[in-house]
């Protein structure tokens, strides 16, 4: 009895020894062929768009086999430490997935990704995509990622339904945010949420709006590369405004997330939210019509402004597979992968030769507008700065949330500047 | 844990009769891998640690530089670290006082033999087999901070009950918020702190509260002089696991409040912002003053079984 016992436990002891190096053989096996994709796209419509890509690119290489390498949770932040501890072990996937723009700083400090300047020019890609985008991807004179989509943060969206109950035209604009926090106060007084809005990131998302509305695009784009003073009298008076909309918005918005605010407009108990437009995906799949059931137009006071944040690709340093991870670069940047991607998404192709003609009617305003609004890098998305100056931001940003001191915000404000400001 | 220490020290010397010169050796090999898996993942690990927190490295660049102390410099003058430290201090006077006052009252009333003891045994001890992940998220819908039309959860509950004044913001408030946080872990652990109580109160033996009555003690002495010193070991062990379990407390705030919430902000969910932002040095400085923190409450507490468990 005692002996066979004995037997087992070293039979479990010589399994698990055998079950923990299997783990560590794992990543030297990547046969040549093979081109993971480091993503968080694991569900909803992201992952359809994944999908969908991956469908083009089968199809494009049928020598090249696709790995699916996404991590799921955390909104990304759980990919990103992972991603990290493989790239700093020297472990990197074929390409990961970025938020295009400031976002990238990082990894180019740490000489974690490739420059790809050379391959814009030598695919032409340089034709395909805008010049306002890729003078923003451009950082310290290269390009370091393609971009597989375009989203645009500004979009304000409404209820009609209850913006009649209240007394106020379906389609009414404004030129300005004075004008519609007066009509929002409307709202209020009928006992009806003005505004609606959710957890830490998406006020911060409100802000951001507000700070573009209120400073222009020109000033906007200044804060970002110093020109634009945070401790200036406009900011101050945009962050009143930010204060004064706040004080508009539903009171457990610590507790929502942004689906849950955007819902609060489709069913009616909010007049409006201010989100990005993957919110569109939220309203079309229960069947909403647009300028029916909802409105979605830019927020106030920034028309003719389109706030911009992407999706992108990248080329890590060292990769294990560089003439794959191009195979994959050349499938985002080609018209049918830029298509596929984003008619299963919601977003728009960043790419101006792709064939848009069967795209939603949201998304058709939105490329009308990629094409000739002015565009600006979003805060709150990872194009206008670096992960480091977003989060101090957005702790700036959370404790306003609970203290309510415009003071103490733009003091936050202003030190997360100073301490991130580009070289 | 700690009575394992001193029965491994002793084993050998029992071996050696048996085996003879060479006694050593097997005893040694057996634990000799405990010995090096604990020494890299657990203490070279606190070292390197250490090691990161004494760096000035503060993206996912490699070092810039020895910075000496200045990390910890720095997190003691940030207003913010200072109130995650207060926020954590007063979650943890509530958590042990609230589930030491729990957890004796129910063991109390199960000892004066309740009927149903089983069931109710079960159903407070019930919320410990539930991880705080899972817990939280339904919390995070019961400690809801809408009130009036919009009230859910406990709010809505008060709401129903015309017991409107008890609605309150929850988590979200400034000052007090951290205290909901309590809540939930209160509700999660008091049946397991009862269960120590139960234990200790059915290892004293009958004859002592006997005698006692035969002194004439009255119940509030034999309480008093019996019964209480008899449970105090059980109550410090109690004091030390909660205690260490709650200046951990990471996950039911991830799960309640989410990471980048001002009001619930404790250490360990800034280690976290910093890890995730690549800001080792800061993160990893945070990470030991939360050992140090920790260390002050159990070091005493295992030095003092040790010598116990010597004394024997």
């Amino acid at each position: 009895m005692n002996a066979t016992r004995k037997a087992l436990a070293a039979g479990l002891a010589a399994l698990s020894l055998l079950a923990v190096s299997a783990c560590g053989s794992d990543s030297e096996s990547g046969s040549t062929d093979e081109v993971e994709v480091f993503t968080w796209w694991a569900e909803g419509s992201e992952k359809a768009g994944l999908d969908a890509l991956v469908k083009v690119f089968d199809e494009q290489n049928p020598d090249l086999k696709f790995v699916n390498g996404a991590v799921a949770g955390g909104a990304g932040s759980d990919a990103k430490n992972v991603l990290q501890s493989r790239l700093q072990n020297g472990e990197p996937p074929a390409t990961f997935q970025a938020h295009a723009g400031a976002e990238l700083t990082d990894y180019i400090n740490a000489g974690q990704i490739e420059d790809l300047t050379d391959l814009y020019e030598e695919k032409g890609w340089n034709e395909q995509f805008p010049e306002g985008l890729l003078e923003r991807l451009t950082q310290d004179g290269g390009i370091y990622s393609v971009p597989s989509n375009i989203h645009r943060a500004n979009v304000m969206w409404a209820n009609p339904a209850v913006l009649e109950k209240a007394g106020i035209e379906a389609n009414k604009t404004y030129d300005s945010l004075d004008a519609w926090i007066a009509d929002l106060k409307k709202i209020k007084a009928k006992g009806i949420i003005p505004l609606s809005i959710a957890t830490d990131w998406t006020q911060v998302h409100l802000l951001e709006t507000v700070l573009l509305a209120d400073l222009g695009a020109e000033a906007y784009n200044g804060l970002w590369d110093g020109t634009t003073d945070w401790g200036g009298s406009e900011v101050e008076a945009a962050l009143e405004d930010y204060s004064t909309l706040l004080s508009l918005t539903n009171t457990d918005r610590q507790g929502l997330d942004w689906p849950d605010a955007t819902q609060l407009v489709i069913d009616g108990q909010a007049a409006y939210n201010v989100m990005g437009d993957w919110a569109e995906a939220a309203f079309q799949e229960q069947k909403k019509t647009l300028n029916t059931d909802y409105t979605a137009v830019p927020v106030p006071g920034t028309d003719g402004v389109f706030d911009f944040l992407a999706d992108s690709f990248t080329m890590p340093v060292d990769g294990p597979n560089a003439a794959g991870t191009e195979a994959w670069l050349e499938t985002i940047a080609s018209d049918e992968g830029q298509v596929a991607f984003n008619k299963a998404k919601g977003s728009i192709p960043a790419s101006t030769t792709a064939d848009t003609a069967d795209f939603g009617e949201y998304q058709q305003t939105a490329i009308k507008s990629w094409s000739e609004d002015e565009i600006v890098s979003s805060l709150a998305h990872g194009a206008a700065t670096s992960v480091n100056w977003l989060t101090d931001v957005t702790a700036a940003v959370a404790k306003f949330g609970s203290n309510n001191d415009v003071a103490e915000l733009q003091e936050g404000l202003v030190e997360a500047a100073e301490d991130n400001k580009p070289e | 844990m700690s009575s394992t220490v001193p029965s491994a020290v002793r084993r050998p010397r029992r071996a050696r009769g048996r085996i003879g010169g060479h006694g050593w050796v097997a005893p040694v090999l057996l634990i000799l891998p405990t010995v090096i898996v604990i020494g890299v993942f657990v203490y070279g690990l606190i070292g390197s640690n250490i090691h990161t927190s004494l760096q000035d490295r503060h993206n996912i660049g490699p070092s810039q530089g020895f910075a000496g102390l200045e990390n910890y410099r720095d997190l003691f003058t940030d207003d913010d670290f200072i109130y995650s430290l207060r926020n954590l201090l007063l979650y943890t006077a509530t958590f042990l006082v609230g589930t030491l006052c729990l957890g004796f009252l129910w063991a109390w009333l199960l000892e004066r033999k309740a009927r149903g003891e089983s069931l109710f045994r079960a159903i407070y001890l019930f919320p410990m087999a539930v991880s705080f992940v899972a817990s939280g998220v339904v919390w995070r819908w019961l400690l809801n901070n809408a009130e009036g039309d919009r009230a859910s959860g406990l709010n809505r509950l008060f709401g129903t009950l015309h017991l409107d004044f008890l609605q309150n913001p929850w988590w979200t408030n400034e000052r007090w918020g951290i205290l909901a946080i309590a809540v939930p872990a209160i509700w999660q652990l008091s049946g397991y702190v009862m269960a120590l109580f139960l234990a200790g109160f059915r290892g004293i033996p009958e004859e002592l509260r006997e005698a006692a009555r035969m002194d004439g003690a009255s119940e509030w002495q034999l309480y008093r002089h019996v019964i209480f010193p008899q449970l105090s070991p059980v109550a410090l062990s109690a004091i030390i696991i909660i205690g260490h379990m709650s200046l951990k407390v990471f996950d039911l705030i991830m799960a309640i409040a989410g990471q980048t919430n001002y009001t619930t902000q404790v250490p360990a969910t800034q280690m976290w912002i910093e890890f995730t932002r690549g800001d080792y040095a800061k993160s990893a400085a945070i990470g030991t003053i939360l050992l140090v923190i920790v260390a002050i409450l159990i070091v005493p507490y295992l030095v003092s079984t040790y010598r116990q468990e010597r004394r024997r």
